[in-house]
């Protein structure tokens, strides 16, 4: 396997988890909410995904679970931050709480225990064609999913009515209450679908990236697939590819470690971070009339009668 | 039949006082299930939590050694919340205010130096935190760029700042091999309040900026102009404000805030600087200023019980092995009892019994 | 039962809290009727017609609709009776394409591109032109005006409720909705027209149901009565003409020089070469449909945006690089548009919102610690002198209704005794009592040698009160003329951005 071979390889496994979470939180966003605690529902996902695996043995399992944990956390954000109408900001940091400290308690047993990584699906005949084969055609399933997800969340927001519902909710949320649509409603599933999303990214780390579990392990990407989801401005293909250029700046820095170049080892760990806010100014300094924030991100909503 | 929130036509005094106490036994009451499903006895828990840290003076002590970072530090944030900056690198700016005022203890370490040298540390961290929280409030008031994320990735690039230096051009030369710095010299250490004690001159220093940060905010036009900014920004403009001096203001006081309290760790109960100053201070002082109602005063008193939950997880770990994960579960669901009592202040619940529109 | 009337409400009782916005209300609309809703703000017709569009349930009363008895539980159910509904806030969304808003009113089972045909196709035949793939947010208001009609038409409605809907038009503009609703009643639809413009009510209505106060007060043909007997039905009193007689006026106070600045963002408008003079005991007017820079104009003349400092002077001094605060130092006094959110802060109490403007003018502040007690002393007699009505003392901004809280704010700038004033939409929203109270307090500083510049989207205002008068449109400032000398029509051709001059 050649070097550009693995350095693609590897981009897509660190990218992967970020595609994921940062769609589930561009459709939350898209209907006007912010939820900052993705790095909470990430690692809970990471931590249940990964104990649920070890003791059923089903990686698929595994894989539910996250998901369900990320949506258990999801729905306590959607009860304050929407039926209670709390600041959104300050709910999301109390996620992010609550997730690494219940995660730190779920995967305490599970410290240093191993599995295999996830079984990969290799296409027969596809995978054997140099350089890309491996690369399209031998990963696993969730790598195959975030492109599905990307085509579907696409689709479901500028195709379908319900997209439709959810983009118009997340612009003016006055406006859609006095056409009769369920505001709350439409935001509470949102938000549900982006903790689904959430935790089957971190299940994806625990599962297939690492395979392990360690403490604070999702690092902060959380917090990037935020800043992924801005610099997307909102869109789901811009997405992806902020996505793919995170994990590209993961991994080059540490194929730049592992070659030894004379740079500290905490200069190229910094870079994703350096990278976020660089890009995170010049994205905010360059859209000017393009596309913006859904001008309700953040408001809460109370429905007067 | 349903439920719906109604907003109330006043805020009811007793609610604003009792929302954060309703919040404290709604956490214990969780806390308390929590414990039972770990498998652990409730009581005897929650006593480890919060009964016996206060039993004796050495704890006392410890209580305000670690409830100096949080109220510092939640003083400061209360200042940038009420004025809608969402500054949440608190953590990174006490870090690199360790690193500011650790480079002056290690400049005068064994060189003839004087009293002048534990100032000078002070300041200088309150600065490096200060310099590091400006660089938000910048990119925020400059390109627009979301001060939420920039600040929080800034802890990251903080924490490997300290990292590298202790590991490499600060690490002590005799230290075996440890990734530390020498330890400071008595001059570069901050003094105690009692002989023999843990308590240190820094809990004094963070009862100042309460007193100062709670006239601002009550008496001054600054402290109108911060409120304001918050409230209504328009208006705040057309009062004459200039809303990015504000978010520059803040984000300083707030940074050099978090510094000081980073040196007055390193100078203080540690004495040297480690790849690791802070148990979380800068993120759980979030928690503070909420639990505190954004009140200088009443971040005095939630500093302190948060506090309590720091010494009462270590506590409870040592006496019952309860994972030390359960004071962050304690501290998140803190605040979203926090939250959720607030909006109870606003509004109330109406039951509905006609189906109405959604 | 085709015969019968097409609705009506009996009985309908609707309560906030304490306060009762309806109060056993009847009301019935005949079919093919243009029925007029009349009230002054705060009378109720918006929790009507909130309650028959299914936005809001009563307490009390019920519906008859076609004959039988109703319940409309929200706006879904609303539209599938036959009930459209043309708000006087739009509820559009500015991110969406004019299809994609029409979409969301209308069922799922519509594909897009009949919904763009059928656009088109209305559009047409009731003369009210638009593009279905333009996003909305780079139309005019106008046209957003006829996406409401368009989408509430498309549902083929038998009655259509219409809540202010010139309040936001040039009388041009006005004209071609009247061509547009004669239109529709003459295909046997019914309209119930929400209005507290007289003239257009007797020239338009064939019925007329009055609301004070939450309660009918009467039920009238709008075509016999006069616009002062509608009036005072409305108000319940006769309202204090305020008359500005003509007068010597003197030195020029306020003073714009080729003044230009950018547009806010990307919904704004530019200013282009503004120029404008406004002398001691004079009121210049300024006229326009919102959105063409007037808020541009505010904040440049406020000093809330600075520009070159010769562009602006106030009594001589050029103040155009100067900030705010500084202008109001020199003795100008600024009234914004929108109250809460700008001129106060909603959730602030009152003397905090009378520091909010006065703490560089009135001695509130020394050192820089805050007086209170001259706050509230200075608060309590802006609330004698205008007669501020709100319940407790020193309440938060947003529970006073919208006529005390803006007396209380003009009270505010007034009694500095400023020697210029530019304000925005005095009376915007504001019952006539308070409305007659503004305007005579502006006509007065005036007479006692204050330069009043007003900017308004209501002509009958600035008729009333002004001196001279000019139009904003587009960013260009037409140069201002005798009021006297100029009919509504010259004005309306220059709104809707026919300049006959340079600016």
């Amino acid at each position: 396997m050649g070097i550009f071979e693995a350095i693609l390889l590897t981009i897509i496994t660190a990218a992967t988890p970020l595609v994921i979470a940062a769609l589930g939180e561009l459709v939350v966003e898209r209907s006007g909410v912010l939820n900052l605690g993705v790095e909470g529902m990430m690692i809970i996902g990471a931590a249940t995904g990964f104990a649920v695996a070890v003791i059923t043995g089903s990686t698929l399992l595994g894989v539910l679970a996250a998901i369900g944990a990320g949506m258990a956390l999801a729905a306590i954000f959607g009860l304050l931050a929407l039926g209670l109408a709390a600041n959104q900001v300050a709910t999301g940091l109390a996620l992010t709480i609550l997730g690494l400290g219940l995660s730190g308690l779920i995967g305490a047993g599970f410290i240093g225990a191993k599995r295999d990584p996830m079984a990969k699906i290799v296409v027969p005949w596809l995978s054997d064609i140099p350089i890309v084969g491996k690369v399209f055609f031998a990963q696993d399933p969730i790598v195959y999913f975030s492109v599905v997800l990307a085509l579907g969340v696409w689709w479901f927001l500028f195709k379908s009515r319900a997209g439709l519902v959810l983009r118009a909710v997340g612009e003016s949320h006055g406006s859609a209450h006095s056409l009769g649509l369920p505001v709350l409603r439409i935001r509470f599933i949102a938000v549900l679908f982006g903790g689904a999303c959430a935790g089957l990214a971190g299940a994806y780390l625990s599962l297939a990236y690492t395979p392990f579990w360690s403490p604070g392990m999702t690092a902060g990407r959380g917090w990037i697939a935020l800043a992924i989801v801005v610099f997307a401005s909102w869109l789901p293909f811009r997405a992806v590819i902020g996505a793919y250029l995170f994990g590209g700046v993961t991994i080059l820095q540490l194929h730049a470690q592992a070659r030894g170049w004379p740079v500290p080892s905490q200069v190229m760990s910094a870079l994703p971070y350096l990278a976020t806010i660089i890009v995170l100014v010049v994205i905010s300094g360059v859209r000017r009339g393009g596309t913006q924030a859904p001008a309700s991100l953040g408001v809460p909503f109370v429905p007067d009668r | 039949m349903r439920l719906v929130l109604e907003r109330r036509a006043d805020r009811p005094t007793w609610l604003v006082v009792a929302s954060p106490l309703i919040a404290v036994a709604l956490t214990l009451v969780a806390g308390a299930i929590l414990f039972a499903l770990l498998g652990k006895n409730p009581v005897a828990a929650l006593t480890a939590y919060f009964i016996d840290p206060l039993s004796d003076g050495w704890a006392l002590q410890e209580l305000s050694v670690k409830a100096t970072p949080l109220i510092l530090i939640g003083v400061g944030l209360i200042l940038c919340y009420l004025s809608n900056n969402w500054n949440i690198g608190a953590e990174g700016q006490l870090v690199m205010g360790a690193i500011f005022g650790g480079s002056v203890a290690l400049a005068t370490h064994g060189v003839p130096n004087g009293p002048w040298v534990l100032p000078v540390m002070l300041a200088a961290g309150a600065l490096g935190g200060m310099l590091l929280a400006l660089v938000p409030a910048i990119l925020k008031t400059r390109f627009g760029a979301n001060e939420i994320l920039t600040s929080l990735m800034l802890v990251y690039v903080a924490e490997l700042t300290l990292d590298y230096l202790v590991r490499g051009p600060w690490r002590d030369p005799k230290g075996f091999n440890f990734p530390q710095s020498v330890s400071f010299e008595p001059e570069a250490t901050v003094p105690l309040l009692v002989g023999g004690g843990r308590a240190h001159i820094g809990f004094l220093i963070a009862l100042v900026a309460v007193v100062v940060a709670a006239i601002v905010m009550a008496r001054t036009l600054k402290g109108f102009e911060i409120r304001l900014v918050g409230e209504a920004p328009r208006a705040a403009r057309f009062a004459g404000f200039d809303d990015r001096r504000t978010t520059w203001f803040v984000f300083a006081v707030s940074g050099a805030l978090a510094g000081l309290a980073g040196i007055l760790e390193v100078a203080g109960p540690m004495g040297q600087l480690q790849p690791t100053v802070s148990p979380g201070y800068g993120f759980t002082a979030i928690i503070v200023a909420f639990l505190g109602r954004l009140n200088p005063i009443g971040a005095l008193i939630a500093g302190l019980f948060l506090a309590l939950t720091f010494i009462g997880g270590e506590n409870a770990q040592i006496m019952m092995r309860i994972p030390l994960d359960v004071t962050r579960v304690f501290q998140g669901l803190l605040l979203f009892f926090v939250l959720a009592c607030d909006t109870f202040i606003l509004y109330r619940l109406a039951v509905v019994r006609q189906e109405t529109a959604a | 039962m085709a015969t019968g009337p097409l609705l009506q409400a009996q009985g309908i009782v609707k309560r906030f809290g304490a306060l009762t916005a309806n109060d056993h209300v009847d009301l019935t609309v005949g079919r093919a009727e243009i029925h007029a809703l009349l009230g002054e703000n705060g009378a109720g017709k918006s929790t009507l017609v909130k309650i028959l569009y299914g936005l809001l349930q009563p307490n009390e009363g019920r519906l008859i609709w076609d004959g039988a008895s109703v319940t409309i539980p929200d706006p879904a159910n609303a539209r599938r009776l036959g009930i459209g509904m043309v708000f006087q806030h739009f509820s559009l969304f500015d991110a969406l394409t004019v299809a994609e808003n029409v979409a969301l009113s209308l069922g799922p089972e519509t594909p897009m591109a009949t919904i763009e045909e059928q656009v088109a196709e209305l559009s047409r035949a009731y003369g009210l032109p638009l593009e279905p793939r333009q996003e909305v947010w780079r139309l005019s208001v106008g046209e957003r005006q006829r996406i409401e009609i368009v989408r509430a038409l498309l549902q083929n409605p038998r009655l259509l409720i219409l809540d202010e809907p010139t309040s936001v038009l040039t009388p041009q503009e006005a004209d071609l909705l009247f061509a547009t609703l004669d239109t529709i009643k003459a295909e046997g639809r019914s309209i119930l027209y929400i209005s507290h413009k007289l003239d257009e009510v007797r020239r338009l209505c064939d019925q007329a149901t009055v609301l004070r106060g939450g309660k009918v007060v009467a039920s009238a043909d709008p075509r016999v009565e006069t616009a002062a007997s509608l009036a005072s039905l409305m108000v319940g009193a006769a309202v204090a003409d305020v008359r500005n007689a003509a007068h010597e006026v003197g030195e020029v106070r306020l003073e714009a020089r080729a003044l230009s600045l950018p547009a806010f963002h990307d919904h704004g408008v530019a200013l282009a070469d503004v120029a404008l003079t406004v002398r001691a005991k004079e009121i210049v007017g300024i006229a326009g449909i919102a959105g063409n820079g007037q808020d541009e104009l505010f904040a440049a003349l406020s000093g809330e945006n600075t520009t070159r400092a010769d562009a602006i002077l106030v009594d001589g001094h050029e103040v155009g690089s100067e900030g705010i605060t500084a202008r109001r130092r020199r003795g100008a006094a600024f009234l914004p548009e929108e109250r809460l959110g700008h001129a106060a802060a909603p959730g602030f109490t009152l003397t905090d919102n009378a520091l909010l403007s006065g703490h560089a003018t009135n001695g509130f502040v020394t050192g820089s610690i805050i007086r209170n007690d001259r706050v509230a002393n200075w608060v309590e007699r802006v609330i004698n002198t205008y007669d501020v009505r709100m319940s407790g003392t020193n309440p938060p901004a947003k529970s006073l209704s919208g006529g005390n809280l803006q007396k209380f704010v003009v009270g505010r700038e007034l009694m500095r005794e400023p020697g210029v004033v530019v304000v925005a939409q005095p009376t915007w929203g504001v019952d006539a009592q308070a409305a007659a109270t503004i305007r005579q307090a502006l006509v007065d500083l005036a007479a006692r040698g204050a330069a009043v510049l007003v900017i308004s989207q209501d002509l009958d205002e600035l008729f009333e009160i002004t001196d001279r008068l000019a139009v904003i449109s587009e960013g260009r400032l037409s140069p201002a003329k005798p009021t006297r000398e100029l009919t509504r029509e010259q004005v309306g051709l220059l709104m809707g951005g026919v300049h006959g001059a340079t600016s």
